[in-house]
């Protein structure tokens, strides 16, 4: 009775086997490299860039263990981390000549060591969360409610202009809140106006509203315009984040939406955190606006909004621009640090085709009048020059101010990385240095394996032979779990270490069950054959529901983010993962001890002998 | 080797109601910390900025703090695990931008003593916090109405409802441990708290089985002599599982570090409370809520499964 068909055995066998070779990665370590990937949408990372970043290596003489060549782009091995390092400048200098416009990205990463037959299955080592690799993580929080508020202001603008074209003459527009309220003094132009907006701005609805001296028209946005604006708004953001994660050079960023307004940033192994989070958290955009000249002789604040400037000799001034908006942050499309013509530092930049021609329009109609370029960052507008149209002038122009060097060349980084279409904030950090990351590796590796053979230990002291089965069958779920946790590339964190060394620890319950099962089965008189077979039927339908409820717990916690994720998902794989070891897999280790002989007279089970 | 050589059965059920007083008063107490102390969340929860530096020989807090407090930061510093390592804690200020704080306090610290290194930054926002508080809360009720039904299906109302009571008895009590200590409650404490609740229940989950099963096999026994039996029967596996759990959890305790320490602290008192209450606790509730041996053995089944209905149905 105690025999499973030889095909069940391979199975288990072919099971444990797999879970081998899975698992194997994670014992070949990681070896130091450089990652080349593109940092343009126009540059492609191909077999012709391979085998440039082979010559290049070749000329400077350094000595590389392997390539590879993926859709994430090269990646070159090293065998130490001072070759790494050397590597990393002489392939940045030489793969992108014009530093302040990089087609590449050049960035340090660690390589699976383990040999490319491996790779080639899929098996890689498992997956490390940040608090075990070092590196940043950060939830921003995006105020979408400033992107539609920011979109309804260029709607009211394009109103405004569009009203003039076709000559209907109202009494002034404003933007409130998220509506527009447009005065009339006569219903007859309403009614005109009220058609125009049906016909040419659909994202608009609009009601006939009385405030007792005027006839206004209210206009507010459709949900469908809120919603795609919003979502557009997200898109952007996490398209300028990735920009702007490509010039820090990071390997494998991760850059995810996370519910509707939120987007979480991970970079491994970012060992500068400082600027990491300087280029990130810079939530800057940029706005060239008209300045009121008219306020400005008056002191008056109505209908403008009023910025800071720094001058150059340390002073602060306001100066009061128009609301209009000309060019926004997301129609510059290059930057770079130059010199004006007086040799002070300045940022060269480049317009698209529709910043292009407002610009040239807004120049001319505004010769000899003062322009703003309004840097916003955290929520508030600094003028960050304010210069006098000297000509017309279109797509490319020089943006002065009283800039140091330094200064030039992150605005012009920020630029380049394009804009935010809408603020974001941190809300979380999290940074752990490398240091940190190995200190928790090697204490939860310590704490599991002690765990794991004080349990071995006792179990084989206490129940002799079925103890080291028992150990054994713990021994394959550890191995299991590492292979799956390596298979799925589920993110292994500290908590998930945690996990594993309790799951194991609980996991051993279900073998003790069977094994006082079967104690029992003996002492209460039945041959060792049945004993064997009862104990393992009775436990099995305990075993399912202590690990149904604990399963549920599992299930539970996989809702609450961070720490208890990490643990829960490790946790829930644990126990799928147990129910197969100790039941399935230690019935066929003792199937295999007792079941093929003719007669058992004693199971070695320890004691029973008071029965 | 053999702990347990129990011939007899225990009558355990004869001092239920001294074993559920204990339970009470110590429940008391626990919501008494609770209410008084109240728990000392980690920054996950509150918001805040969590700095942990690193030094090269011991670090001189004294000096930290005062240098902290020169530059005008208010912060709470203590050494982390070893001498040489220190955690900041600053709670958020209106004042205090959050964005640059971790940089500009390492910056400080660097001027005192260059060997700083930066190990740990973790910054949290308030909206985050109460997410979290709220997230936790639903995960809790979560677990508990869904071991409920769980056990409802497999067993019966009774057994659920006792084996809830019980493990969430438990469930206070660490956190009557942690209001009274003021230890720091953080996330991973709190998935050790409702992993503590799954295994305390998967505890009274094995004391059910047997309870079920005896009812079945002891036709003559009243309530409490199969509860008594049922507790005997599997006592040793009992001790000898939480043993060995135990045995895991101590090693994370000694070797795991300052970043697993209360985790294993909660866990421990976990299993050494969810002993006691799912063995000494959800039994005697059961039995006061009234289960019977008819409870189990519906008219026309022979045992009781579901599948029995199929039996003889040969595939």
């Amino acid at each position: 009775m105690n025999r499973f068909a030889s095909w069940q055995y391979a199975l288990i066998a072919l099971v444990i086997a797999g879970a081998f070779l899975y698992t194997l990665p994670n014992f070949f370590g990681e070896s130091p490299a450089v990652q080349v990937s593109s940092a343009k949408s126009t540059v492609k990372v191909d077999s012709g860039t391979l085998g440039r970043v082979e010559q290049v290596l070749r000329e400077a003489r350094i000595a590389y263990t392997g390539t590879v060549l993926d859709q994430i782009g090269v990646r070159v091995r090293f065998a130490d981390t001072d070759t790494q390092l050397r590597a990393r400048d002489t392939l940045d200098k030489a793969l992108n000549p014009d530093a302040a416009d990089k087609a590449y990205s050049v960035a340090l990463n660690l390589l699976s060591a383990s040999p490319t037959w491996l790779t080639a299955i899929n098996a890689l080592p498992m997956y490390l969360g940040l608090d075990l690799r070092g590196g940043v993580h950060f939830l921003l929080q995006v105020d979408t409610n400033a992107a539609i508020t920011k979109r309804v202001e260029n709607l009211a603008g394009e109103l405004r202009q569009g009203l003039r074209d076709k000559n209907i003459r109202h009494g002034g527009i404003s933007r409130e809140g998220q509506a527009i309220r447009i005065r009339f003094r006569e219903q007859a132009v309403r009614d005109a106006a009220r058609l125009y907006i049906l016909d040419t701005v659909p994202d608009l609805q609009v009601q006939e509203r009385d405030d007792g001296q005027n006839l206004l028209l209210v206009g507010t946005v459709k949900p469908e315009f809120q919603k795609r604006v919003q979502e557009n708004a997200l898109q952007q953001n996490i398209f300028t984040l990735h920009k702007r994660v490509n010039e820090l050079g990071v390997a494998e960023p991760v850059i995810q939406q996370q519910g509707n307004d939120r987007i979480v940033v991970q970079l491994p192994g970012v060992q500068d955190t400082s600027r990491a989070k300087d280029i990130l958290g810079r939530t800057a955009t940029l706005e060239v606006r008209m300045v009121d000249e008219e306020a400005m002789r008056s002191n008056s604040t109505f209908g403008v909004d009023v910025f800071p400037e720094r001058r150059r000799d340390g002073s602060v001034t306001q100066v009061p621009v128009k609301k209009q908006v000309i060019v926004t942050g997301d129609q510059f499309i290059g930057a770079s640090a130059t010199f004006d013509n007086d040799q002070r530092p300045a940022v060269a930049v480049e317009l698209d085709d529709a910043g292009g021609r407002s610009m040239r329009l807004a120049s001319r109609e505004n010769l000899k009048k003062l322009m703003a370029i309004i840097l916003f960052e955290k929520g508030k507008g600094e003028a960050i020059s304010v210069a006098t149209i000297q000509s017309e002038f279109g797509s490319r122009f020089q943006i002065t101010g009283a800039f140091t060097p330094n200064e030039v060349r992150d605005l012009s980084l920020l630029i380049r990385a394009g804009s935010l279409a809408a603020p974001m904030e941190i809300i979380e950090e999290r940074t752990v240095g490398p240091s940190l990351g190995r200190d928790n590796i090697e204490k939860g590796f310590r704490a599991t394996m002690w765990g794991f053979l004080a349990i071995v230990a006792f179990m084989t002291l206490y129940y002799t032979l079925f103890g080291g089965i028992s150990s054994l069958a713990l021994a394959v779920n550890l191995l299991l779990l590492v292979a799956l946790l390596s298979l799925l590339q589920a993110t292994l964190t500290l908590p998930g270490i945690a996990a594993i060394a309790l799951t194991l620890g609980m996991a051993i319950d279900a073998n003790v069950l069977i094994n006082e099962r079967i104690r029992e089965e003996l002492r209460s008189g039945a041959t060792p054959q049945a004993a064997i077979a009862a104990g393992y039927e009775r436990a099995f339908g305990t075993i399912l529901d202590s690990n149904a409820t604990t399963f549920i717990v599992g299930l539970s916690l996989l809702m609450v983010p961070g720490a208890v994720r990490g643990f829960a998902v490790v946790h829930c794989l644990g126990i799928l993962t147990s129910m197969f070891s100790a039941v399935l897999v230690s019935r066929a280790i003792v199937n295999l001890a007792y079941g093929h002989r003719r007669r058992v007279t004693k199971l070695a089970i320890g004691n029973t002998a008071w029965k | 080797m053999e702990f347990f050589k129990i011939r007899k059965t225990i009558p355990f059920m004869r001092h239920a109601l001294i074993f559920n007083v204990i339970s009470l008063v110590t429940f008391l107490a626990a919501v008494f910390f609770l209410w008084h102390k109240g728990l000392n969340y980690s920054i996950e929860f509150t918001g805040g900025t969590l700095i942990e530096i690193g030094y090269k020989e011991a670090a001189d807090v004294d000096g930290i703090r005062r240098t902290l407090e020169r530059g005008g930061y208010k912060a709470e510093v203590q050494n982390f695990g070893s001498s040489r390592e220190v955690l900041i804690r600053m709670h958020l200020e209106k004042d205090q931008s959050s964005a640059n704080l971790s940089q500009k306090v390492l910056g400080v610290l660097k001027e005192h003593n260059a060997d700083a290194e930066l190990r740990r930054v973790e910054f949290v926002g308030p909206q985050i916090g109460s997410e979290l508080v709220e997230l936790g809360t639903i995960a809790l009720l979560i677990t508990a109405v869904g071991i409920v039904l769980y056990l409802w299906l497999r067993f019966e109302w009774r057994f659920g409802l006792s084996a809830i009571i019980a493990n969430l008895h438990d469930v206070v009590i660490i956190l009557g441990f942690f209001a009274f200590f003021q230890w720091e409650f953080s996330l991973p404490v709190l998935a050790a708290v409702l992993a503590v609740l799954g295994y305390s229940v998967n505890e009274s989950v094995v004391v059910f089985d047997r309870v079920r099963e005896n009812f079945r096999k002891m036709r003559r026994a009243s309530t409490p002599e199969v509860i008594d039996s049922a507790i005997t029967g599997v006592i040793s596996r009992t001790i000898i599982t939480h043993l060995c759990t135990q045995m895991m959890v101590t090693t994370m305790l000694i070797f795991g570090g300052q970043a697993l320490h209360y985790f294993a602290l909660a866990l421990t008192i976990g299993i050494l409370f969810g002993i006691y209450s799912s063995v000494l606790v959800a039994s005697p509730l059961v039995m006061w809520l009234g289960a019977k041996r008819e409870q189990f053995i519906k008219p026309g089944k022979k045992t009781g499964g579901p599948r029995d209905e199929h039996e003889g149905a040969v595939v």
